[in-house]
């Protein structure tokens, strides 16, 4: 059953188009991979399903759960089900962990903060009273970000990059948090570069120059990634524009 | 109002319980309304010496040498009454190798048009630490002027914070100067944080002159601003010695009509000292507020909450 849907969803930034007519379907309860090429669009994409501002200025529709989301504030598609663990995330002077978690989660209470921090791989005690601000490592900060997406309950988690600055010890506790995700039948979009991260999803769509060029298992995806995209055969945006319609 | 009432009064405005504070023995504290010492209990080690005067009082603190006073030394200050001024006159000594907090409450609850000045010398001697923290409370009305004037000695391998708050209540006008010279090895950390809205005003000069080699000194300013508040906070940092590191930091935060001016002043006189300044002024950063917001809070919870923080963390955290 499809919970996300992306008509035809077209986007220009600074007078030039940044996503050209993507159309998408994400389905209820399964791991996607985004993948791409830096300045693919794969952020952005985010961003526009997210609602970030300067994103909303988009041609074609967004539907959640069978509702059109446009023209929806940020938080109205949070209070949806709809979050974003952003590829470098935001840092908040003197705010404790214990507030910033709290904020989102459905359940506010301080057990719930220290079980989501544990399901990151963050002793609880060691953070729960620090303040999530440049004190805190890159990785660390993604790590409590995940932890507060976990104590929203969402329905649709887009996680930009979660393996970015994540070393390979916490990378598992990730993959764990995310396996958590779906037997909760939390739907996610992973966007990464990394064959180890693109394997823990189901399906998969490659980005080009902001066109999608394909779609389908993860391992027929993968193959782009092993041969560096060469079957993409997509060196320039023009060409590209022709290939990428005939492909969807 | 009796004495015994008045400590009440006092204490029941800043939401402290006087007598789990007395309960304490290790926990020395003074409470002073208007031109009256109601209340003094002292710790080994610590010696007051208080003389009222018409308008307010002029005390002596001093922290003997090699004193460590473990629980912060709890201070009231306050007025009552809508209406009056109050001059605080305090010398303030650690000797050497001391160690003390004080935490000052400072409440005006019902204030219209009271004013309150405080006129501090301090001196934390060699190897000394000394942290103050002083918190107002101020009524809903606005109709208090503060104006607390500062100066530090900073001796050799000695460290002082202070962390000035005014985040709950009006702040009506605020006038604040702190001036801190740090000797060699010494280390200095101004804080203030205040939270204005209507037509108060802010001025805050914080400024500290590194002249030992080693010196260390940070300014920190973090100021929320709404409707039609102003305030101008100009922080100096001056360094005079070889490897005398210093920093100046100031955010504020503008909503509404509000006015904000940041000046910082960094001087170097030596080639081998280091300052670094930095000032952000604006509406609250967007990615802040998105982030926020993806978790489903709207945009008035999602400021709140950012100014929460960054107005938020007292240096000594009991009361
Ligand atoms: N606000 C903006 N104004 C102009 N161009 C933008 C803006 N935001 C993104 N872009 C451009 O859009 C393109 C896609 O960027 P995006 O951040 O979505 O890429 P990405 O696929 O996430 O790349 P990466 O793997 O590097 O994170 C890039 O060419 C980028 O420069
Ligand atoms: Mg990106």
């Amino acid at each position: 059953m499809t919970i996300l849907q992306l008509q035809n969803v077209s986007l220009s930034l600074g007078g030039k188009k940044i996503l050209h007519e993507l159309s998408v379907d994400f389905w209820q309860g399964h791991i996607h991979a985004l993948i791409g090429l830096n300045g693919a669009g794969k952020s952005t994409t985010a961003n526009v399903i997210m609602g970030i501002s300067g994103y909303t200025d988009f041609d074609g529709d967004i539907l959640f759960e069978g509702a059109s989301i446009k023209g929806l504030p940020v938080y109205e598609r949070a209070r949806r089900g709809i979050t974003l663990a952003w590829q470098e995330p935001a840092r908040f002077e003197g705010l404790s962990v214990r507030r910033f978690i709290q904020s989102g989660a459905k359940d506010k209470s301080e057990e719930r903060v220290r079980a989501v921090l544990e399901d990151v791989g963050l002793e609880p005690d060691e953070y729960i009273h620090r303040a999530v601000d440049k004190t805190l490592s890159g990785g660390e900060r993604k790590r409590i970000e995940l932890a507060g997406i976990l104590a929203m309950e969402p329905k649709l988690v887009l996680m930009d990059e979660p393996d970015s600055g994540i070393d390979i010890e916490a990378l598992e506790r990730i993959f764990q948090a995310l396996q958590k995700l779906r037997e909760n039948r939390v739907t996610v979009i992973l966007i990464t570069h990394s064959l180890t991260v693109l394997r823990q999803a189901e399906h998969a769509f490659l980005l080009c120059c902001g066109h999608l060029v394909d779609k389908g298992s993860t391992d027929k995806i993968a193959r782009y990634f092993e041969n560096k995209c060469i079957p993409c055969l997509h060196p320039n945006p023009e060409k590209l524009v022709a290939e990428g319609s005939r492909v969807q | 109002m009796s004495n015994s009432s008045l400590i009440e009064t006092l204490y029941e405005s800043i939401g402290v319980n006087p007598h789990s504070l007395r309960q304490d023995p290790n926990i020395a504290h003074i409470e002073i309304h208007h031109n009256k010492v109601l209340g003094v209990h002292l710790v080994p080690g610590l010696e007051v010496n208080a003389r009222e005067t018409k308008n307010g009082i002029d005390a002596k603190l001093l922290v003997k040498k090699d004193t460590v006073i473990e629980k912060p030394v709890q201070m009231c200050f306050g007025m009552i009454p809508e209406t009056g001024l109050q001059e605080i006159i305090l010398d303030i000594e650690l000797e050497e190798n001391a160690r003390a907090g004080i935490f000052a409450h400072c409440t005006f609850p019902f204030a219209r048009q009271i004013r309150h000045e405080m006129d501090a010398v301090i001196k934390v001697g060699p190897g000394a630490q000394y942290a103050y923290f002083e918190r107002h409370i101020h009524g809903g009305e606005g109709g208090v002027v503060v104006v607390p004037k500062s100066r530090v000695e900073v001796c050799e391998g000695a460290r002082y914070q202070t962390d000035f708050e005014l985040i709950r209540g009006r702040v009506g006008e605020i006038q604040m100067d702190v001036e801190v010279t740090g000797m060699t090895k010494s280390v200095t950390e101004v804080t203030a944080r205040v939270s204005a809205i209507k037509d108060d005003r802010i001025s805050i000069r914080e400024t500290a002159h590194l002249v030992g080699e080693y010196a260390r000194g940070v300014l920190t300013t973090n100021i929320a601003l709404q409707d039609t508040a102003r305030a101008e906070i100009y922080n100096t940092l001056t360094a005079h010695a070889a490897y005398a590191r210093g920093h100046v930091d100031c955010k504020e935060i503008v909503k509404g009509n509000a006015v904000a001016k940041a000046v910082p002043i960094v001087e170097v006189y030596h080639p081998k000292a280091h300052v670094t300044h930095e000032a952000a002024i604006g509406s609250v950063d967007s990615k802040q507020l998105d982030t926020l917001m993806s978790r489903g809070l709207n945009e008035e919870d999602a400021t709140n909450l950012i100014i929460e923080g960054l107005l938020g963390v007292p240096l000594l955290s009991n009361g």
